[in-house]
């Protein structure tokens, strides 16, 4: 197999290029799990415990949403449930590495500076391929030995470790294929993480009614099902192994196919002739901003738009399942009946849009950091547009755009759950406004992300670090019982839950003006320091 | 006569790298002005404190008569800047970053835009990803060169470009001079500065070594003497100004210093010459001399290690 010739040092380039980030996530993800057990053992001490967060938590629909079926009353059954959002980040990350060893060398043309040397031409895909599985293993290996450690069943454990480990496995192979079929590293990602967002709709809309619900055979169209369906702990499927080692198998046997058909640096769509002369619009930083924002725009938009519609859809259906389960309905009456129950659904699922959109208000904010490190931004500087001129062009989208997706989210989730409970009058304008009070956590994303570019530019990707870390507070730091101060760190925290809720305008006037602090910060320093330059 | 570039004592440190080391440099109104060096000697790191991209350590610059950090966006309307790769955006026409660079800058000359597309060959209408590297630099070179600007400034421009391209570029800079442009041409192509600059400035390791005419500073360098005397020569190698000296009989190689031409010629015609070929200096040499001085440093650096 000359085509694979190379593939060793290659291994190694990647290994040594993600030195400090592999080892990190892969013992987050082989230990988060696992720290999981003690909370839980603590707050669920005896049987009794168990049993009753089975018919409550357990069959709570935002959970079903989020994390999937219970199929285990135990402690082990427990923390599968609980720990089912980390095969969908698994499948992000490892994704994001493939990509990144891959379609992201090739744009930057380095690809062909290790490709002119003795490499085979698949060399650089299976040593990405490599590289991620091989760490998804070790996630696996980590986790069955770490759970078996905590006196829980030895099959179980494998079961949960393989789960988590074919997920970043079969996203990792998806991501393979993506990075064949476009040119621009963006569009590879963007189709990779599209294809992950809607795998987990469908496994979302799957198990949002219980395992009786009429849709629930939708868990077999999405890899996130099938680990689902692997049942740690609750009498283990050990067949659903063999669906994803036949996928696995398929796409990386038609990444490879893919990679041998076309030439390094091309796609599979050939580039179209544009317009020889520029149009009036692209005459100003922001007519630039607009060219180089609208097509994330756009795809946000209608990403956050959809989940809406899923989110808004279910949430009528949280009632009818109540009224199934007395033991459920019995707790919801207490926190404030039917109704709290459909408004804590509709809470937690505006929330979680707003730490989605709070991603894409990132991804535009360091757009800047994307220009100045390729030189694109330095010929526009040498021009007579200003610093602060430049930077307001990008952070026009950095706060409007998830502004603009975040409402078409919202408005997705008051119309279809508006046209469900035949009260489309009353539910949108509601929704709508639970749906505009995430916004100042959203903005307060924009700000740490400019702050960042302004002061610390080489530690930009601390702001994608700060928003997964409030995105784990909010996730786990129940489950692991963290402290309310620690807890307060995470701007959602302070977000009023909305609608059902009270509405307390204090911390969203403290996360503006922290906001705003963070944006002149950023716009101050980037008055003052040197532009860099490859 | 007005001075478009200023520079004095320049000073710009990136950690403990020192790359501008008190270096000066001054490009009057209306010249093409060399700014030759090898890598890594500084041309860009000076060029981007000129543009306002790099905030100086120390030392004084002035631009078009003003100050290229705190007026940088004033300045930036009367001049136009080509980086050495210019990296477009993939998803935009070489056409509209034509346009869209020549607007932020106050406008551009749609004559002179359509002339430039035809001379260089290019066409406008592909996608910056689709581009050589070669055309992306014709990309920043039209932009630049369409704009009514006073001041142009080109950091290795051609690098990229086929020779005939080459040929196009040197013919267009010829056209601004004639017009009356300022120009700022930093190069390590030393035949593109020899056909095009009035002045040139050599700069190596942050630091100006050589300013001057290319008249000025051909007196600084070497000319090579080849010759056959009738009688084997006396007394040329304790000359001053000879180097490298080698007979063979009465054949005789040497160098000489331009200014010590002179004396070694009537030494020579002394001894009687048969035959005699001389070479003039090129610019080359005297960038080899500063080079080869950097190399040896090197390996005895590399030797005392």
């Amino acid at each position: 197999m000359t085509s694979l010739t190379g593939t060793g040092g290659l291994v190694r380039l990647v290994v040594r290029r993600d030195r400090v980030l592999l080892p990190i996530w892969t013992l987050l993800f082989g230990l988060i799990p696992i720290s999981f057990v003690a909370s839980i053992r603590d707050l669920y001490p005896t049987a009794a415990d168990q049993a009753k967060y089975a018919s409550t938590s357990g069959t709570n629909p935002t959970f079903l949403a989020l994390y999937g079926q219970l199929w285990d009353n135990g402690i082990g059954g427990i923390v599968v449930q609980r720990a089912g959002f980390v095969p969908v980040m698994l499948g992000l990350v490892s994704a994001l590495t493939v990509i990144r060893h891959t379609r992201t060398e090739e744009e930057a043309g380095r690809r062909e500076l290790v490709g002119a040397t003795v490499v085979g031409r698949h060399a650089a895909l299976a040593a990405a391929l490599i590289v991620t599985i091989a760490a998804n293993l070790v996630i696996g290996a980590l986790l069955a030995l770490g759970m078996t450690g905590q006196d829980l069943p030895a099959a179980g454990s494998a079961a949960f470790g393989l789960q988590l480990a074919m997920a970043g496995i079969v996203f990792a192979a998806i991501a393979g294929v993506a990075a064949q079929l476009t040119e621009g590293s963006g569009a590879a990602r963007g189709l990779a993480l599209g294809t992950l967002g809607v795998l987990f709709v469908v496994r979302l809309a799957a198990d949002v009614g219980g395992k009786d619900s009429g849709l629930s055979w939708l868990a077999w169209l999405s890899p996130l099902g099938w680990g689902n369906r692997l049942r740690p702990y609750g009498g283990e499927q050990w067949w659903v192994l063999a669906l994803f080692a036949v996928l696995i198998l398929a796409l990386v046997y038609a990444s490879v196919a893919l990679s041998a058909r076309r030439d390094v640096g091309a796609g599979f769509l050939p580039p179209r002739l544009g317009p020889a002369t520029a149009a009036r619009g692209l005459s100003t930083p922001l007519g630039l901003a607009w060219r180089l924002h609208r097509a994330a725009l756009l795809g946000w938009t209608v990403g956050l738009g959809a989940l809406g519609v899923v989110y808004g859809s279910v949430a009528e259906g949280v009632k009818t399942m109540v009224e199934d389960n007395p033991d459920l309905e019995k707790y919801f009456t207490r926190i404030g009946g039917q109704e709290g129950l459909i408004d804590a659904f509709l809470a937690s699922s505006l929330s979680i849009l707003g730490v989605i959109a709070s991603g894409y208000a990132i991804q535009a904010a360091l757009r800047m950091r994307t220009e100045e490190t390729s030189g694109r931004a330095e010929p526009v500087l040498g021009t007579a547009t200003s610093r602060i001129g430049w930077v307001a062009s990008h952070l026009a989208f950095s706060l409007l755009g998830p502004t603009v997706a975040l409402l078409a989210s919202g408005l997705a989730v008051g119309l279809a759950h508006g046209i469900n409970s035949g009260d489309v009058g009353g539910q949108l304008p509601r929704v709508l406004g639970a749906t505009l009070v995430q916004l100042p956590a959203v903005w307060l994303l924009t700000g740490i992300a400019l702050a960042l570019f302004g002061l610390l530019p080489r530690l930009t990707a601390v702001a994608w670090a700060a928003l997964a870390l409030f995105f784990l507070l909010g996730q786990f730091g129940a489950v692991l019982q963290l402290s309310q101060s620690v807890m307060d760190v995470s701007p959602f925290t302070h977000i009023p839950k909305l609608p059902g809720g009270e509405l307390q305008v204090a911390p969203l006037a403290w996360l503006l003006g922290l906001t705003t602090i963070l944006v002149v910060a950023g716009l101050y320093g980037f008055r003052r320091r040197d532009l860099e330059s490859t | 006569m007005n001075t478009a570039i200023s520079v004095r004592g320049l000073v710009k440190t990136f950690g403990r790298t020192r790359a501008l080391d008190e270096l000066d440099l001054t490009v009057t109104s209306g010249e093409v002005h060399g700014f030759l060096g090898p890598n890594g000697s500084g041309k860009s790191t000076t060029i981007r404190v000129l543009l306002g991209l790099l905030r100086a350590d120390a030392g004084s610059a002035e631009l078009l008569g003003g100050d290229p950090w705190r007026e940088a966006t004033e300045l930036h309307r009367r001049l136009a800047y080509v980086p050495g790769d210019v990296t477009l955006w993939p998803n935009l026409t070489g056409g509209e970053v034509i346009d869209l660079l020549g607007r932020l800058r106050g406008g551009l000359n749609r004559q002179r835009r359509q002339d430039l597309l035809e001379r260089f060959e290019l066409d406008p209408r592909k996608k910056g990803r689709a581009y050589s590297k070669g055309n992306r630099q014709k990309v920043g070179l039209i932009a630049a060169l369409a704009s009514d600007v006073e001041l142009l400034i080109l950091d290795e421009p051609t690098s990229g470009l086929d020779p005939l391209m080459e040929e196009v570029f040197q013919q267009c800079i010829q056209d601004e001079r004639r017009s009356g442009r300022t120009v700022l041409l930093s190069s390590h192509i030393l035949s593109e500065v020899e056909a095009l600059c009035d002045r040139v400035t050599i700069i190596r390791k942050g630091r100006a070594v050589e300013s001057g005419t290319l008249n000025e500073l051909r007196h600084l360098t070497r000319t090579s003497i080849q010759a056959e005397l009738s009688s084997p020569p006396n007394g040329l190698s304790t000359m001053p100004g000879v180097h490298d000296i080698e007979i063979d009989g009465t054949k005789i190689k040497l160098e000489v210093d331009s200014v010590k031409l002179d004396p070694v010629l009537k030494q020579l015609v002394q001894s009687g010459v048969v035959s005699l070929t001389s070479q003039p200096p090129t610019l080359e040499e005297l960038f080899l001399r500063h080079y080869e001085d950097d190399l040896a440093v090197q390996n005895a650096e590399g030797a005392a290690s």
